[in-house]
């Protein structure tokens, strides 16, 4: 159960190797975090995280595979999970992948890869795991999006359409979700200083995972339905709307 | 879990949470009129595989009475009196009666509940669960002490349980957390009252060293007393606080105005908080002045001050849903109680929540008497802490979980009734007893029929043997 804190005993990560979920898990795990299961594709990363959550002390820590692309196992994966813990107080659903924003780069099914894994992959999951926890009736869903979804920018603007299209879904999911005791929360990080973005410039406002888990850590207390990391992306994204598309486009990075 | 191809409705759920208003999962919540309607339902649930749990007026804070995806048997509309004997004082209630409704029933007849908590909001069913303490617990105990029989019904049916008949599920069910199923009956013994006032005495302590001496010498020469500690003030004037004592006024202390109706009781609830604000009203400087004020108003000491039972014993009440002034986020109400040779934790208590500046407010602290036998009853001898605080600061959950470890050292414990965040490691640790009360209920409910969301938080063990 989660505590009226927020804070959880048993999570799930969709894209277990991620540093943001890392980080959380770490802050978690100083908490009440009793049972942690790693979804993800890469097992080495998997294996090592787990490692880690042991040493911390974490009584129960699985991996098992996720992978965004076979919907038909993400049925298969709620149940694994379950295996595992016994019911999800916290779903993180942290996968997704960067891609290039270049035109001679990409190709269809570029495109159809980096939206299956940040957008259709993780959306799937979640409906599973969320029909299931609403059975359930109660947990908390906390996807991270990002604030490149909220205005999509010509420099990443494949994995920001993935994440506008993640983040209405969330919202939605959220709001159909209401009643059954099940919350979903939504993180929108500005550039956050990862694997991921290895060798891409960085933006200004640039975090890192270890500020996005604090934030989400104030964001379960909170009970928030929306976190920005950092918090003026609130304000700055609500401008952003109003800035014409002939300007936005120059806007560098 | 349903089968999918199930055709029956399925009854739509509601999201619950404690009076703290934080957190919240979603149940069905089944009304039930009657003590024979319960065990229908008991049978139901059982055979849908769901679990279950009684809900009674939803006083305790946290997640006592929370039962994720399971039933929550609501116990309100059962409030009927049933049997009062004018000569022993003994009533039966049903158990979702709730003590206003008791003492609007007996206390123009000369009879007042043995012993109430800060509100009177609470059914008996729920009281009995909690094995609720009040300001009399130097002197009288705490509820499980003056109960007669409780109608219970349970995982393998329906009984009546005393203290001398089959004592070991009626002290489990005391303190029990509704844990051993559903109390549809309470007997209790009431206590004769000459009229319906107390002489009140009040007295300001400058710290905590202070307002812990003349607890202790008031506590001596009166049935009730408590104190009121000022949550903010630090420093010298650490545990600065207003003690107030009294007892049952007798006729010969009341004026002749009130001599003429002696027993009248009629309390009113003028105030609501009419909706919740967007943000909290209970902030520190709010805290702050309202502390000043009160200490300030309060004299040096009074001594036969006449007040009503609402002005004595539940002043909280006097406002209507108040609990919606911490805002959306809600509050949590963290209460501990260490044994007399703890009693420094109080003080370190107290300094650990104004350093991480988490705006204690309604500071009460109170000595407490013997323990009950109730295995998971909170009480013991020693000092109680009782503080409201805000949910939603950052430092809530470390700080809370800090002073939990000093209180588990010293041999005390925290109140499972006003609880939502305690770590499962230290129940068992501030619960000795817990295993007593653990065969008991294995041997009536192997298959954890009754479970609580409280109950999945903190009993791992159970859990690791559960499918929950």
């Amino acid at each position: 159960m989660n505590d009226v804190t927020g804070m959880p005993e048993s999570v799930v990560v969709l894209g277990g190797g991620s540093e943001i979920a890392r980080a959380l898990l770490v802050r978690l795990a100083g908490r009440r975090l009793r049972a942690v299961v790693l979804a993800g594709r890469d097992e080495t990363a998997l294996a090592a995280a787990a490692r880690e959550l042991e040493s911390l002390g974490v009584p129960t820590v699985a991996t098992t595979r996720f992978e965004a692309s076979d919907v038909s196992d993400h049925e298969d994966l709620v149940r694994r999970a379950l295996d595992t813990v016994a019911s999800v107080d916290l779903l993180l659903v942290a996968a997704g992948a960067l891609g290039s924003a270049e035109l001679e780069a990409l190709s269809p099914e570029a495109v159809a890869r980096l939206v299956e894994a940040n957008f259709t992959g993780p959306a799937a999951a979640m409906l599973a795991f969320a029909r299931v926890m609403a059975d359930h009736g109660h947990g908390r869903i906390v996807v991270l999006s990002s604030v490149a979804g909220v205005r999509v920018r010509r420099s990443n603007f494949v994995y920001g359409a993935a994440k506008a299209g993640l983040d209405g879904f969330s919202q939605g999911l959220g709001d159909a979700l209401e009643g059954t005791g099940v919350r979903v929360t939504i993180v929108r990080p500005g550039f956050v200083r990862t694997r991921m973005t290895a060798g891409v410039p960085e933006a200004p406002l640039a975090t890192g995972p270890e500020e996005v888990a604090d934030a989400i850590v104030r964001g379960l207390e909170r009970d928030a339905e929306v976190v920005w990391v950092p918090a003026v992306f609130r304000v700055l994204l609500a401008l952003a709307s109003h800035v014409p598309r002939a300007l936005w486009r120059r806007i560098p990075s | 879990m349903r089968a999918s191809g199930d055709a029956r409705p399925v009854p739509p759920r509601r999201v619950l949470t404690g009076f703290g208003r934080a957190g919240g999962t979603a149940a069905v919540l089944r009304p039930v009129r009657s003590p024979d309607e319960v065990a229908p339902l008991v049978e139901e649930a059982r055979s849908e595989g769901r679990h279950l749990l009684p809900r009674g007026l939803g006083r305790a804070y946290g997640d006592a009475a929370q039962c994720a995806g399971g039933v929550l048997v609501d116990t309100r509309p059962m409030d009927r009196v049933l049997e009062i004997d004018p000569d022993s004082g003994v009533v039966r209630v049903e158990a979702g009666c709730s003590v206003d409704t008791l003492l609007r029933a007996v206390v123009p007849r000369g009879w007042f509940v043995p012993v109430t908590p800060g509100t009177r909001h609470v059914s008996l069913g729920g009281a009995v669960a909690a094995d609720v303490h009040g300001k009399n617990h130097h002197r009288d105990g705490s509820i499980g002490s003056h109960l007669r029989e409780l109608e219970l019904v349970g995982a393998s049916g329906v009984t009546r349980l005393g203290p001398g008949r089959d004592a070991e599920r009626f002290w489990a069910t005391v303190g029990g957390m509704g844990l051993t199923g559903i109390v549809t009956e309470v007997c209790l013994a009431l206590r004769r009252i000459e009229t319906s006032r107390l002489v009140v005495t009040t007295e300001r302590a400058r710290d905590l060293e202070e307002c812990m001496a003349r607890l202790s010498d008031l506590d001596a020469q009166h049935r009730y007393s408590v104190a009121w500690v000022d949550g903010i003030s630090g420093g010298s004037r650490l545990g600065r606080s207003v003690i107030t004592a009294g007892d049952h006024a007798s006729l010969d202390d009341l004026d002749a105005s009130d001599r003429s109706d002696p027993l009248s009781y009629d309390p009113r609830v003028p105030l609501a908080v009419p909706v919740t604000p967007p943000v909290g009203l209970v902030g520190r400087t709010t805290v702050r002045a309202l502390n000043e004020v009160w200490y300030a108003k309060a004299p040096r000491r009074r001594v036969g001050e006449i007040q009503t039972i609402a002005q004595f014993f539940h002043p909280l009440d006097s406002v209507r849903d108040w609990n919606r002034a911490y805002g959306p986020h809600g509050f949590t109400q963290y209460q501990f109680v260490v044994p007399s040779s703890g009693s420094e934790v109080v003080r370190r208590a107290l300094e650990l929540l104004q350093r991480a500046r988490l705006t204690p407010s309604l500071c009460v602290l109170k000595s407490f008497g013997a323990a009950s036998l109730a295995p998971l009853s909170f009480p013991m001898p020693g000092w109680t802490l009782a503080a409201d605080i805000p949910v939603g600061g950052h430092a809530i959950g470390p700080v809370l979980d800090e002073i939990d470890g000093l209180v588990a050292a010293a041999g005390g414990r925290v109140y499972l009734a006003k609880d939502g965040r305690l770590r499962p490691e230290l129940f068992a640790a501030m619960y000795p007893r817990l295993a007593e009360w653990r065969a008991v209920r294995d041997r009536d409910d192997p298959g954890r029929l009754f479970v609580s969301d409280l109950w999945r938080r903190l009993a791992v063990q159970d859990r690791e043997r559960s499918d929950w």
